[in-house]
């Protein structure tokens, strides 16, 4: 396969991805927002979508105040963001266009109708019923595209170059979330309904509330929490779980100089796969999020360098 | 001017190829003609069949609007029709390998030694160069019109990079897709294996010594026109669809960035101009080649599907000529008519079109598109003045010729049902034999009265049906 035919496909993968993910993360803040609370508390709500985006100098270039109304605006429609919703799903609708012929036409054509209905609606229409309507909306396409590639494409090179796109940014979204709302969270300590509610949107952020209740059968605690998203092995949103993928593509997916990208893919796995809730939070949930996460950026560039980016010599 | 219509006799009367179909259209209600074809246009959009238009916003992609009213043609006439297009692209490739060799028609002095050498088109890298089975064109769109009385001329051939077989193939898919029922009661011809005859004819130039060719599709990139008809070739084929940066040159050897390393490419089915094709040896700006690719190419070690230089050969100032090439190199005389040309560079042809220019189109030497054209009949006072002013200035740039009085087909309009001009442009396949499918591509001027059907400018498409006996 073309190394930027494996590119548009890893790209095209991972945007739709994000997509998903933050329409899942502003569902959650949109829908906390109306429990009730300080003002405050709920522009920190807000306030952390932009954290964990690093969007927060991007927003304050075009936007004053940090409240629901201005960080959806910014992050659902707004071309100049480069992580809008609106962004997202062009940047993987562009790479798509790239590689229609790679990708079977029923996963062109719902990328393209996708990108071809929300091109031509502005956010006061787009969120005309509410900017829930509009998440399911999103998520909804993302759904369909996974369906659509698992029920229609060949499981070849192209397939896993979509799969490894899909978990590694998964795996850097889910860490993501986890990191800023723990952070957000924890200080507090003192347990009430705000915190059960905060809690259970972090598990729904990433479709755990009921996978959280079927495993623990127990009130939701924030070890508990942080156990699951990492640690759980059948959960498809946590670390774990993604990592796993991860080595699993780049094992098919070999060629002679990806060996120390699988090995580091591979130990990351392992290290997860053996670990224990207590020692993380123990070393610091924080530190141990952001090293996950410069060690995903790690894998992500081995990955670019091993199969995406131009090969100078010939045979 | 009195047109020919495809559909009706001059008496109005059904032609007999037509009247099964006519028989059909005046059984089915508005309503169910009306709901396919908002089905048609939704499928065109969802599925990405699209262009996109120079000039226009960025990224700007355009439907182009398709007519549900085929045009068809008898079997016999496209026998014909076809024989012709055989003897065309043959004396054309004939024509590119002796200008780029032994130059015996230029020494025979049928055509004007500078009209060639002198020409913009031709490329002096090219001599003595030796392609595979000595084929330059190996894919020709020849633009072909019914004018006057029925007859047919060739208004152009297309020997560069050609397009629009795409939408021929989509068209008989949408049309088969609503109207499965016409396909029952009339025996059409298929074209939809026009993917499998090409890639025939590339395998069949693969360099010396190849057996088992890598053959690619090389593209400008997703912001190109024709990007549709590139991903839908290379698809169809099953082969890569590469642009220039995933090529490279090393040791006289073509390769593409793979994720397993390079791979040998044997065989380019190019749709990039000449000009950008290597920035070593043509444009340097260009950002679309591949370094290297000219040095390659005359090493033998690469062949480039059309070979470089065939602009010489489809050239306006060169069009007058083909019929001599026929009989130059095939001994034969031409069986589609060329259409009478005033070549402007000279002063009495000049003199001539000064004169007549309300009657007459006035084309530029190397425009192409439908761009820069001048159709008298239908331009203004000013207009016609701004072409006096051009072809003042600068007489060799242009060709006239008669308006031809083109061929109309029933089409839906706004208004309801309406004749607009139309053409065709069959794909003539050279390397394995000369091949093509039955048809091609008709084009349909939908404004009323124009004769310009480029999609460029406005233009839409019909299916085409040869109908079998």
């Amino acid at each position: 396969m073309l190394s930027r035919t494996a590119d548009h496909l890893f790209w095209m993968s991972r945007y739709t991805e994000r997509a998903e993910n933050l329409a899942r993360l502003l569902d959650v803040t949109w829908q906390m927002s109306m429990v009730p609370q300080s003002l405050a508390a709920a522009n920190q709500n807000w306030n952390a979508v932009l954290v964990l985006n690093s969007l927060e100098t991007n927003f304050a270039r075009k936007y004053r105040e940090v409240n629901g109304d201005n960080v959806l605006r910014f992050m659902v429609s707004d071309p100049d963001n480069p992580s809008s919703l609106y962004s997202c799903l062009r940047m993987s609708r562009e790479n798509a266009h790239a590689v229609r012929g790679t990708i079977t036409a029923e996963m062109w054509e719902t990328l393209n109708a996708t990108w071809l209905e929300l091109r031509g609606q502005s956010y006061e229409q787009l969120t005309a019923n509410g900017p829930g309507e509009f998440f399911e909306w999103v998520k909804t396409k993302s759904s369909l595209l996974r369906g659509v590639t698992l029920g229609t494409m060949l499981q070849d090179e192209a397939f896993h170059f979509i799969r490894l796109g899909t978990l590694l940014e998964r795996a850097d979204n889910t860490a993501r979330i986890l990191d800023v709302k723990y952070h957000v969270l924890k200080p507090k300590g003192e347990e009430g309904t705000s915190d059960f509610y905060q809690w259970g949107a972090l598990l729904r952020s990433v479709s755990a509330f009921e996978v959280y209740r079927k495993t623990y059968r127990a009130v939701i605690n924030p070890e508990r929490v942080a156990e699951l998203l990492i640690l759980q092995p059948d959960m498809p949103r946590s670390l774990l779980f993604c990592l796993k993928g991860v080595v699993k593509n780049l094992e098919l997916l070999a060629n002679r100089q990806s060996g120390e990208t699988l090995r580091r893919a591979g130990q990351l796995y392992c290290e997860i796969r053996y670990a224990r809730i207590e020692d993380i939070l123990e070393h610091g949930l924080h530190e141990y999020l952001s090293d996950f996460m410069e060690r995903i950026y790690d894998l992500g560039n081995g990955i670019s360098r091993d199969f995406l980016v131009p090969v100078q010599e010939a045979a | 001017m009195a047109y020919y219509n495809e559909m009706h006799a001059a008496d109005g009367s059904v032609r007999p190829h037509y009247r099964r179909y006519a028989e059909w259209l005046a059984s089915t209600s508005a309503e169910r003609i009306a709901r396919k074809r908002a089905e048609g246009d939704l499928a065109f959009r969802r599925v990405g069949i699209t262009f996109a238009v120079y000039g226009e916003e960025a990224g700007k992609e355009r439907l182009i609007p398709f007519d549900i009213i085929p045009r068809i043609i008898p079997a016999a006439e496209w026998n014909d029709m076809a024989a012709g297009l055989r003897q065309r692209v043959k004396a054309l490739n004939a024509f590119l390998h002796d200008i780029y060799h032994a130059r015996e028609i230029l020494k025979a002095g049928r055509i004007p030694v500078e009209q060639v050498l002198q020409n913009g088109q031709y490329r002096p890298e090219m001599q003595g160069v030796d392609v595979p089975g000595q084929i330059y064109a190996h894919i020709a769109g020849v633009d072909v019109v019914r004018a006057g009385a029925g007859e047919f001329y060739v208004l152009e051939d297309n020997l560069r990079v050609p397009s629009g077989v795409s939408y021929m193939i989509e068209d008989r898919k949408m049309m088969m897709r609503l109207f499965p029922e016409l396909f029952a009661t009339h025996k059409v011809a298929p074209v939809q294996h026009y993917p499998d005859l090409l890639l025939d004819n590339l395998r069949a130039v693969a360099p010396l010594g190849v057996t088992d060719p890598t053959c690619v599709v090389l593209t400008p990139g997703a912001y190109n026109s024709a990007y549709f008809e590139h991903t839908f070739l290379a698809q169809q084929m099953g082969i890569e669809l590469v642009e220039g940066r995933d090529l490279f040159v090393q040791d006289d050897t073509v390769y593409m960035r793979t994720t397993q390393g390079p791979k040998r490419v044997d065989v380019i089915y190019r749709r990039v101009d000449d000009d950008f094709l290597d920035p070593e040896a043509f444009r340097a700006d260009s950002m679309l080649g591949v370094p290297g690719l000219l040095r390659a190419y005359k090493a033998g070690r690469v062949t480039l599907a059309n070979a470089i230089g065939t602009g010489v050969a489809d050239d306006k100032s060169i069009y007058p000529y083909v019929p001599e090439m026929i009989r130059f190199y095939l001994g034969e005389e031409p069986i589609l008519n060329n259409v009478p040309t005033y070549m402007c560079r000279k002063p009495e042809d000049l003199k001539y079109v000064l004169a007549h220019l309300p009657e007459l189109v006035v084309k530029e030497v190397h425009g192409a598109g439908g761009y820069g054209m001048l159709v008298g009949p239908a331009a203004t006072l000013a207009e016609i003045e701004h072409f006096r002013q051009l072809l003042l200035a600068k007489p060799e740039g242009y060709i006239a010729q008669p308006t031809l009085a083109l061929s109309n087909c029933p089409t839906f309009v706004d208004s309801g049902i309406a004749p607009r001009h139309i053409d065709l442009r069959p794909f003539v396949l050279s390397g394995h034999g000369i091949q093509m499918v039955p048809g091609g591509l008709t084009r349909v001027a939908l404004r009323e009265g124009s004769l310009v059907v480029n999609s460029s400018q406005g233009g839409g498409t019909k299916d085409t049906w040869v109908l079998e006996d």
